[in-house]
């Protein structure tokens, strides 16, 4: 990301003495009279040319990028819905190109009746559309073993990214093929190249589990498993299996590689915990963060996102001493379950050094630990699920670093 | 019913427990036992809408290729450790190194007794809990630029070399569909079940006016 597209405070305040010199001037010229006409009618639209916001992708690794990540930059997102375009990447084996008109989803093994669904087929049947975030439960790992202080909020947490999702519940199909008794779990496969395969709990199937074909009003973006994807709400990024080829019904747990020796969490003890599938209440201050500079004392506005996998944010508190005391943050609605939520709290800033966090709750009661309180538990090789709260330490001279490790 | 099933399955679990080694709770009896809790409605009933069609059998044939770590799943075919170092040499060394050490991809052997130190490598050998993964997992997606381009048995014997790089089999074990789910991998029984909410109390210091 370029300086100049974190400098928005320096921006807002140029802004408004522009504005403050229109106002007191009355005979200066306008700035920019338009004499000539402006661009036509398109039919599909694009952002202004003077914006600059996207993805981070790391081409400094080994890891081809066919296998990699891209992240959402939350620093320059608004509200709660993350734009299709800048919805955050990972995959595994690339991006199939896949034509839905042959594209199919097969439901099989323990059900009376296994059956083959059409991508057109499938909008024909009741559907329903819901906003949730979807979060890798990669996202912030590098903070377990001490990230750079130079990092900022999209390096550090963009890996998750807030959408409306629009699909037929898992459940409708599975009725339609008749789930046998016997049946506990469903393996979830895509058609990517590495036809990757997670094992679900056909509890979370029958509960609200999608089979998604939209997303924000339009068909799933490639990167996010178009033509369709498993959508597991609140549940870890893999588990939402894109591309989605086929649902096999089972008395068992397939094992697969991403559910035993991929995403699982080591522990201290040498032993990892397996099926972590909850993405837990978390809470990020997006601006002001990490690689901001404040121009000088005065008021800024707090804001950022929380979210919980296990349920609706009820609370977010902001400090702005390291957590000595903590306010309550203003929550803008609509706050929804499973969904990104924004806050805000207006800061008069003194001018002298600051560490700034924000903490959630959720309603099941549950508080967004401080890292290192997951690191007492953890350790610090567990990679996956940290939802520790994030510090941003604010320099005497306006400058913002990450202040997990300060 | 749930509650029933949900005991049974903690007794298997402390039995499993007692009879560890270290006397922990690892068994995936206990892992699978707590997702089991069903719905409430029964789930066999007719169909809503009429949607979907029947696949035909080689349609299904064709897709259904997981294996589970029974073996069911498992094709015929087999292969040996002596037989997979010629596949591993052309389709594997390039991103996991001729040992399955050096990379600079995953690396696939060694590592043992390395999970409780500050660099723990998770290989096949120190961390993968079945072999019946391995099988499915090169099947499925190796070669990572070419996946699902070799014979079943050339798979049983790149997954055979890669276990002999481990020293989990002998270079002339034979792996089919019966030998392989029977190897019993040395992390096995390194997985617990998820216990969080694990840290996240009440808040200590109540929000300030």
């Amino acid at each position: 990301m370029t300086t100049r597209s974190r400098r928005w405070f320096l921006r807002l305040g140029a802004t408004w003495s522009a504005a403050l010199v229109a106002c007191r001037s009355k005979t200066a010229p306008p700035s920019a009279e338009p004499h000539a006409l402006g661009a036509a009618v398109s039919p599909y639209g694009s952002r202004s040319r003077f914006e600059k916001a996207a993805r981070q992708v790391n081409t400094n690794t080994k890891v081809p990028l066919e296998e990699a990540s891209s992240r959402t930059p939350l620093h320059d997102t608004y509200g709660i819905i993350t734009p299709s375009s800048l919805h955050f990447e990972r995959h595994h084996a690339g991006v199939p190109e896949i034509d839905p008109a042959t594209h199919t989803l097969t439901i099989h093994g323990l059900v009376d009746r296994p059956l083959v669904f059409g991508v057109d087929e499938l909008k024909r049947v009741p559907s329903v559309s819901r906003i949730h975030f979807l979060e890798c439960s990669g996202n912030s790992g590098g903070e377990w073993r001490g990230g750079s202080t130079e990092s900022d909020v999209q390096r550090i947490h963009g890996l998750t990214s807030c959408s409306e999702w629009t699909g037929v519940p898992v459940s409708t199909l599975l009725r339609e093929c008749g789930v046998q008794p016997q049946a506990t779990w469903i393996l979830a496969e895509g058609a990517d190249a590495c036809k990757l395969a997670r094992s679900i709990p056909i509890k979370k199937a029958m509960d609200d589990a999608l089979v998604a074909y939209a997303q924000n009003g339009e068909p799933l973006r490639p990167e996010q498993g178009y033509p369709i994807r498993l959508f597991l709400p609140g549940w870890e990024g893999n588990s939402n299996v894109k591309w989605l080829r086929r649902i096999k019904v089972m008395d068992q747990p397939a094992m697969t590689r991403e559910e035993t020796s991929k995403y699982t969490d080591l522990m201290p003890d040498g032993t990892a915990r397996q099926f972590t599938f909850d993405m837990e209440p978390k809470s990020l201050i997006t601006r002001p963060s990490g690689g901001d500079t404040l121009a000088g004392p005065g008021l800024y506005e707090i804001t950022g996102i929380a979210w919980s996998g296990r349920g609706t944010i009820a609370r977010v508190e902001i400090t702005v001493d390291g957590g000595a005391t903590w306010v309550a943050a203003e929550l803008q609605t609509p706050v929804l379950p499973r969904a990104h939520t924004r806050f805000q709290w207006p800061w008069k800033w003194d001018g002298r050094e600051a560490m700034i966090a924000s903490r959630c709750t959720d309603d099941t009661g549950y508080t967004q630990p401080p890292l290192a309180d997951l690191i007492k538990v953890r350790g610090v090789n567990s990679q996956y699920h940290n939802n520790g709260i994030q510090v941003w330490k604010v320099a005497a001279d306006g400058t913002i670093t990450n202040g997990n490790r300060a | 019913m749930a509650t029933a099933r949900n005991v049974t399955a903690a007794l298997i679990c402390i039995a499993a427990a007692v009879g560890s080694p270290k006397f922990r709770i690892l068994n995936s009896e206990f892992l699978i036992a707590q997702h089991i809790e069903r719905p409430a409605v029964a789930l066999a009933q007719s169909p809503t809408y009429g949607v979907g069609r029947a696949p035909k059998p080689e349609e299904l044939k064709a897709i259904d290729i997981d294996v589970t770590p029974d073996g069911k799943g498992l094709p015929h075919g087999s292969g040996t450790a002596a037989a997979g170092k010629e596949i591993y040499t052309r389709r594997c060394e390039t991103c996991h190194g001729p040992s399955g050490k050096e990379g600079p991809q995953d690396v696939l052997a060694g590592g043992r007794e390395s999970l409780t130190t500050s660099r723990p490598q998770k290989t096949v050998g120190s961390y993968w809990p079945y072999a019946t993964t391995l099988w499915d997992y090169i099947n499925r997606a190796m070669p990572f630029d070419h996946p699902s381009t070799m014979t079943p048995d050339e798979v049983y014997a790149a997954t055979a070399y890669v276990l002999f790089l481990n020293g989990i089999v002998g270079e002339h074990d034979m792996l089919n569909e019966t030998t392989l789910p029977r190897i019993k991998m040395p992390n096995r029984d390194g997985f617990t079940s998820d216990p969080r909410p694990d840290v996240g109390a009440s808040p200590k210091k109540r929000p300030s006016p």
